[in-house]
């Protein structure tokens, strides 16, 4: 088989660009299981690091989980009524509050951080407790809960549903129960995976907020980059790998769902 | 059940009056057309009816003895098929016909039974599992329509339940769709644009337009003794016929017409359907343009007025464009109006 010369160029530079990217990947992963980082894989395979970094970091990885699904909680209860409002009321005011929801994508999370400390970093039981982050995480993941969900709302005949529910005998809640909310569940669900992985791996924002006894996997990896062996900090980032892939593997398989749906 | 209006009438915020006040009853089991040009208020008097819209003070919607001006919509029992059926996609086909006696909190055997029954009528029955999104657009029609009904409501409303299909389709499904409103023998009020569903379907057309409703009656009465020129140009397409007015006679440009001596001073109307080529006739004008539609040819002909007159001709041939023709028209084809002031002569 005889291939063009375009072609080969062509997949030098696609194995080149992939080798580029998974390359330190690969090398980082290894890291954390060999037994001399220094010595390479000659010394041997081990999960002693990974242990460590259990024993470690186990309570950021908690935390990390237990701030993704409170976060994914309140972003539902704001997030889908707030979507359902926006899509109904098509004003200019509605407009304007959509473009201030969005606001804090385009604000810096050090920002952010910085604006909830200055307002609330006096109250000192809100300021050591989890919720302090939680808000933080809620505030920036929002917007893509509005967005994603208001986005499938706009795209079908909202009004008429509704108005066709109501004249069958549906109440506002029973219509909102039944036809709004089944209907928008692509959206839902792809903002809820958005949110949940923003949440797991967002760093700038919780970096300002946390504290010494509340530090979320991301600020637990800097910290072991910062303090601790190579192989650990290496370790850990196997651990981060293992947990966000699967979760971004699922958010494909929402999307793909969503779009079978609409169509 | 009796549905009653009186004096509906719907002013927007910007002050735009979409109906003058209007007042209209149909009897039990009765099919009204609400028929008019788009913009004429007629989707909004269905609104009105169903508690979608609210209409101004002193406005008054009746079911039986019951008044329902201020009962919310959910609470109407009201049927609605919409322009664009707003079915369920979430939902089977079933899902969205048992909706409303769900809901209503059914019990889930009576639920069956009453869903499989409007299936049978409405010839679903091969479809009920299905997802709506899978089904052709006279099925949906038909979907939206089983769904209305399902709950037994006290009013069916109709909002062009026919326009969203393609013309074809149209025309088989107006005359299924008149025998499914009989066979459910329900108060029905219907929307639409179209004079031939109107006349197909109803038993009584309400013609509307600019708000106002122009007249109401049986689809011949309305045909054969339209009460404004509005009502006789929109249904059948009646053409004015200015001329002076004689006794017994209307001189117009292409010859002169018999009329009867009652006539008096009226504008006279006339549909193409009652022009006919006749050699021996009293009025003579110019083939303009000659089109094919089938069953008959639709002739243009100029010079019997000052605009251009149209004719359908049955025959299997027609003349040919730019040959002199002679037409007759009998003096009961004729559409007698109270004549409007302004004449050309």
């Amino acid at each position: 088989m005889h291939m063009t010369m375009p072609r080969v160029l062509q997949l030098a530079v696609t194995l080149l660009t992939a080798a580029f990217l998974i390359v330190p990947a690969i090398q980082s992963v290894l890291a954390g299981l060999t037994v001399n980082y220094f010595r390479g894989i000659s010394s041997g395979l081990t999960l002693k690091w990974l242990g460590q970094v259990w024993e470690l970091y186990a309570g950021s990885i908690a935390l990390s989980m237990w701030l993704a699904v409170t976060c994914l909680a309140v972003t539902l209860v704001i997030g889908v009524p707030a979507a359902y409002a926006l899509a109904k009321s098509p004003g200019r005011m509605s407009r304007v509050l959509e473009e201030f929801i969005s606001l804090p994508l385009a604000v810096p999370g050090l920002a952010l951080a910085l604006a909830l400390l200055q307002l609330y970093g006096s109250m000192q039981g809100f300021r050591t407790s989890w919720l302090f982050i939680l808000v933080g995480h809620v505030l920036y993941t929002l917007p893509f809960m509005v967005r994603s969900v208001l986005a499938v709302l706009m795209a079908m005949d909202l009004r008429s549903l509704e108005e066709s529910a109501a004249t069958l005998g549906a109440s506002s809640w029973t219509r909102f129960r039944t036809v709004v909310v089944p209907n928008a569940m692509p959206g839902i669900l792809a903002g809820a995976l958005t949110v949940v992985t923003l949440s797991i791996g967002e760093f700038n924002l919780t970096w300002m907020l946390h504290t010494p006894y509340l530090k979320t996997l991301p600020v637990g990896l800097a910290d072991s980059y910062a303090s601790m062996r190579l192989e650990i900090a290496s370790a850990y980032t196997l651990v981060f790998f293992v947990m966000i892939v699967p979760l971004l593997m699922a958010m494909q398989w929402a999307t793909d769902r969503a779009q079978r749906i609409t169509r | 059940m009796t549905l009653t209006i009186t004096n509906a009438s719907k002013t927007y915020p910007d002050g735009t009056r979409a109906l003058r006040p209007t007042s209209l009853t149909v009897g039990p089991g009765e099919i009204l057309s609400l028929l008019g040009p788009s913009g004429c208020g007629k989707t909004t008097l269905l609104r009105i009816i169903a508690g979608l819209e609210r209409p101004d003070p002193g406005s008054e919607v009746r079911f039986g003895d019951e008044d329902v001006t201020r009962l919310a919509v959910e609470r109407r029992n009201v049927g609605m098929v919409f322009q664009s059926y707003a079915l369920f996609p979430n939902m089977s086909v079933c899902a969205n016909i048992g909706y409303g006696l769900k809901v209503r909190k059914v019990p889930a055997a009576e639920l069956t039974r009453r869903v499989d029954e409007v299936l049978a009528l409405c010839r679903l029955e091969d479809h009920a599992e299905r997802p709506v999104t899978a089904l052709s657009g006279g099925q949906r029609q038909r979907v939206a329509l089983a769904r209305a009904v399902a709950p037994r409501p006290r009013i069916l409303l109709l909002d062009e339940p026919l326009s969203a299909l393609d013309a074809a389709l149209r025309d088989s499904l107006r005359d299924e769709l008149a025998a499914m409103l009989r066979q459910f023998d329900i108060t029905a009020v219907f929307v639409t644009h179209d004079q031939s569903e109107a006349l197909a379907i109803a038993d009584r057309i309400a013609v509307m337009s600019d708000g106002v409703m122009q007249q109401i009656g049986k689809p011949e009465e309305l045909y054969r003794s339209p009460a404004s020129a509005f009502v006789a140009r929109f249904i059948g397409n009646a053409m004015p016929l200015p001329g002076r007015m004689e006794p017994g006679r209307l001189v117009l440009k292409g010859g002169v017409l018999p009329v009867p001596e009652a006539a008096g001073r009226s504008d006279v109307y006339v549909r193409a359907e009652d022009i006919h080529l006749d050699e021996d006739g009293p009025l003579q004008g110019t083939l303009e343009t000659v089109s094919f539609s089938g069953g008959h040819y639709r002739l243009g002909i100029r010079d019997v007025v000052e605009d251009t007159l149209f004719a359908t001709h049955p025959g299997r041939q027609a003349p040919a464009p730019g040959d002199r023709v002679r037409l007759r028209i009998s003096p009961d084809d004729l559409v007698f109006l109270p004549q409007s002031g302004h004449m050309p002569e």
